[in-house]
């Protein structure tokens, strides 16, 4: 499997804080990385050098081969790396439509509405999504709604990478399946995935790969099927010696 | 049971009326909402013209709102400036000294300097909006509040037109002069007016049918035909009442025609266009737009060129209607009321709201009242009290009605 985007030693700083040391991470065509990590480890930060709002201090950042600057969101839409912020990032006084082709409408000095419209319908009811109308403004959407929204507004631009900031963490139990449905068919597209999160069973549900970040350093990289939840969280947690960890190795020696 | 549109399929959207009845309960669906668009300007203005109409028959005269469209029409110019930098949740407080510096400019150029009279104006215009991109590379990089920029800008360009002017203080221009004879003598014959209000009428027909065809034949629920000719028969009639009337005395003048033409193109560029788009989205929330990709930093020079432009366009305008430039030229109260023109037609102060036919409506308003006051041999102090209170009432207005969209779930 080739990577379509690889992170080397990528290191960022705030003043005195080094929010993120030496970041390696790897994502191929149709896979889903779990990104995890305890609060301020980083995982914010990694997701807005990728996506642009960040620039990066140091290390390389290869996409499809090639080295790459991500200096601007604008040049990170050109690449093809999409990003669903957590806070989502929709404009409340723009309607569905508006906000789903917000930069990038369809004929920009004649709106063809009609043809916006119309894709929006197509791309809400290939996500299944459940919005009533796509004239509301986006201020009148459910929190499960709006995240609808963002997903799709990010698949617009065809891109080859996506990154999810914890999709699922304002959803209910319905809402919360769809979207790792939704996830699902990110990766039969060949598309790959980052996906930021908290939850552990979202994470075993769907990630092929997890990544623990801790306090801004890689903390190691698992392959889903042969790790133990117990042992995730004791990568995030820098733990090596607690409760679950100890219990995890006498059930382990015979 | 017919197929439902695409976009009328989920079932707990509440059925509408077809056809004229269901846009009509609409209206009042959004209104109740709080998304009242130009209904309180609109209820304003006839309260306005009653009142001053009873208090002085010669108000709603023909002759009265020949004047009253001719005195707009400076004013308005710079308050669709106003709109733009309001609807990206900025404001420009200079653009009365801006508009008397370039009138001031203009009269130097073409009178002191005798440069060709189109020369003079677009130096002016070139002179605003060099103002504009200044006001927007401070504001871009240095992240100086935008009142704080124009507050600066209001005084430092009050003195330039006085440096420009000089010891004289006063430039009288030519009454033969084409810039003149357009704002004070030029009238659109009343078969122009005429078939400019049909070209309109039959505009807003083909434009709506063309748009209800695509629509329908992307399976989209559409206008029908009965909402389509009502409209346009009604914007038809009000215009050839409008035309009919003010054409009993002198018609409409071809500088209130500019000034309509100015704001039809605004509003082209606001609705229909990517730029507007990011306008829109950039007063609503900045950060979401800056992640989708928008040149922010564009959109806010480019809200700033505009307005200091308009202002610049505004200046000359009522130079040419004063034809003269002097040191109290867009000083007093032209910088508040195109302000509060723009406030009263509808666009919010906090960003993100508005259109471009605020401005038309609210300097409507505003002259109305102003008009009318001078017609009742009242003070100016009167009439400053009255316009503020207005504007404060328009500012109400939005606040509530923001209250009302956010219950309603329209914000």
């Amino acid at each position: 499997m080739t990577n379509v985007l690889s992170l080397r030693g990528v290191s960022k700083t705030f003043g005195a804080v080094a929010a993120l040391t030496g970041i390696d991470l790897d994502v191929a065509a149709g896979q889903v990385v779990a990104v995890v990590g305890d609060n301020g480890a980083g995982k914010s930060t990694l997701v807005k050098i990728l996506s642009g709002v960040h620039p990066r201090d140091a290390g390389t950042i290869t996409f499809e081969g090639r080295e790459v600057e991500i200096p601007t969101p604008a040049a990170a839409h050109r690449l093809g790396i999409a990003t669903v912020f957590q806070d989502l990032a929709l404009c409340e006084n723009l309607d569905v439509i508006q906000n789903l082709f917000l930069g990038q409408e369809i004929r920009p000095l004649r709106l063809d509405d009609v043809a916006m419209e119309t894709r929006s319908w197509e791309l809400l009811r290939r996500l299944s999504a459940k919005i009533p109308s796509v004239r509301v403004p986006v201020a009148a959407l459910s929190g499960g709604q709006r995240q609808t929204v963002a997903i799709a507004r990010s698949l617009l631009g065809d891109p080859k990478v996506i990154i999810l900031d914890e999709p699922t963490a304002a959803l209910g139990v319905a809402q919360t399946a769809e979207v790792l449905n939704l996830v699902e068919r990110l990766r039969e597209n060949g598309l790959g995935v980052i996906m930021i999160s908290h939850n552990m069973a979202d994470v075993r549900a769907v990630a092929d790969t997890v990544a623990v970040l801790r306090l801004g350093r890689n903390n190691g990289t698992f392959a889903v099927d042969e790790v133990s939840t117990e042992e995730i969280i004791a990568a995030i947690t820098g733990a090596t010696d607690n409760a679950v960890s100890r219990r995890t190795q006498r059930g382990r020696t015979p | 049971m017919t197929t439902l549109a695409t976009d009328q399929q989920d079932e707990r959207l509440r059925s509408r009326k077809e056809g004229l009845r269901g846009a009509l309960a609409d209206v009042v669906e959004r209104a109740r909402g709080g998304d009242l668009g130009v209904i309180p300007v609109v209820v304003g203005l006839i309260v306005i013209w009653t009142v001053l109409q009873i208090l002085n028959p010669v108000f709603l005269s023909s002759a009265n709102l020949v004047n009253l469209t001719l005195e707009s029409a400076a004013v308005g110019v710079i308050a669709l400036g106003v709109v733009c930098v309001l609807l990206v949740g900025q404001i420009d407080l200079s653009v009365g000294s801006v508009s008397g510096l370039s009138g001031a400019v203009l009269a130097v150029l073409f009178v002191g300097e005798g440069l060709p009279v189109w020369l003079a104006v677009a130096a002016s215009v070139v002179m605003g909006a060099a103002v504009g991109w200044v006001y927007g590379q401070l504001f871009n990089r240095f992240g100086v509040p935008s009142f704080v920029i124009t507050l600066a800008g209001l005084l430092a360009f009050l003195g330039l037109q006085l440096y420009v002017l000089g010891t004289k203080g006063s430039i009288n221009l030519p009454f033969d002069s084409g810039l003149v004879n357009f704002a004070q003598l030029d009238f659109v014959p009343d078969w122009l007016s005429y078939t400019f209000a049909a070209v309109a009428a039959v505009w807003l027909f083909v434009s709506g049918l063309l748009h209800a065809r695509a629509r329908a034949a992307a399976g989209l629920s559409a206008r029908s035909m009965s909402a389509l000719v009502t409209r346009s028969v009604a914007l038809l009639a009000v215009l050839a009442f409008v035309v009919w009337y003010l054409g009993r005395t002198r018609g409409v003048g071809w500088m209130f025609v500019l000034f309509v033409a100015l704001v039809l193109i605004m509003h082209y560029l606001l609705s229909r266009t990517r730029w507007g788009r990011a306008v829109y989205a950039v007063g609503g929330n900045v950060e979401a737009a800056r992640r989708a990709g928008i040149n922010v930093k564009a959109i806010y020079t480019s809200v700033f060129v505009l307005c200091s432009t308009f202002a610049a366009v505004g200046g000359i305008l009522a130079a040419a209607r004063l034809a003269a430039a002097n040191q109290s030229s867009g000083g007093g109260d032209v910088n508040l009321n195109a302000i509060a023109a723009a406030v009263i037609g509808g666009t919010s102060l906090f960003g993100g709201r508005g259109t471009a036919f605020g401005a038309l409506l609210g300097i409507i308003v505003i002259q109305s009242i102003s008009s009318g006051l001078t017609l009742l041999n009242l003070d100016s102090s009167i009439r400053f009290v009255v316009t503020g209170v207005v504007l404060l009432l328009a500012v109400i207005v939005d606040s509530v009605s923001r209250r009302s969209r956010t219950s309603h779930g329209r914000a």
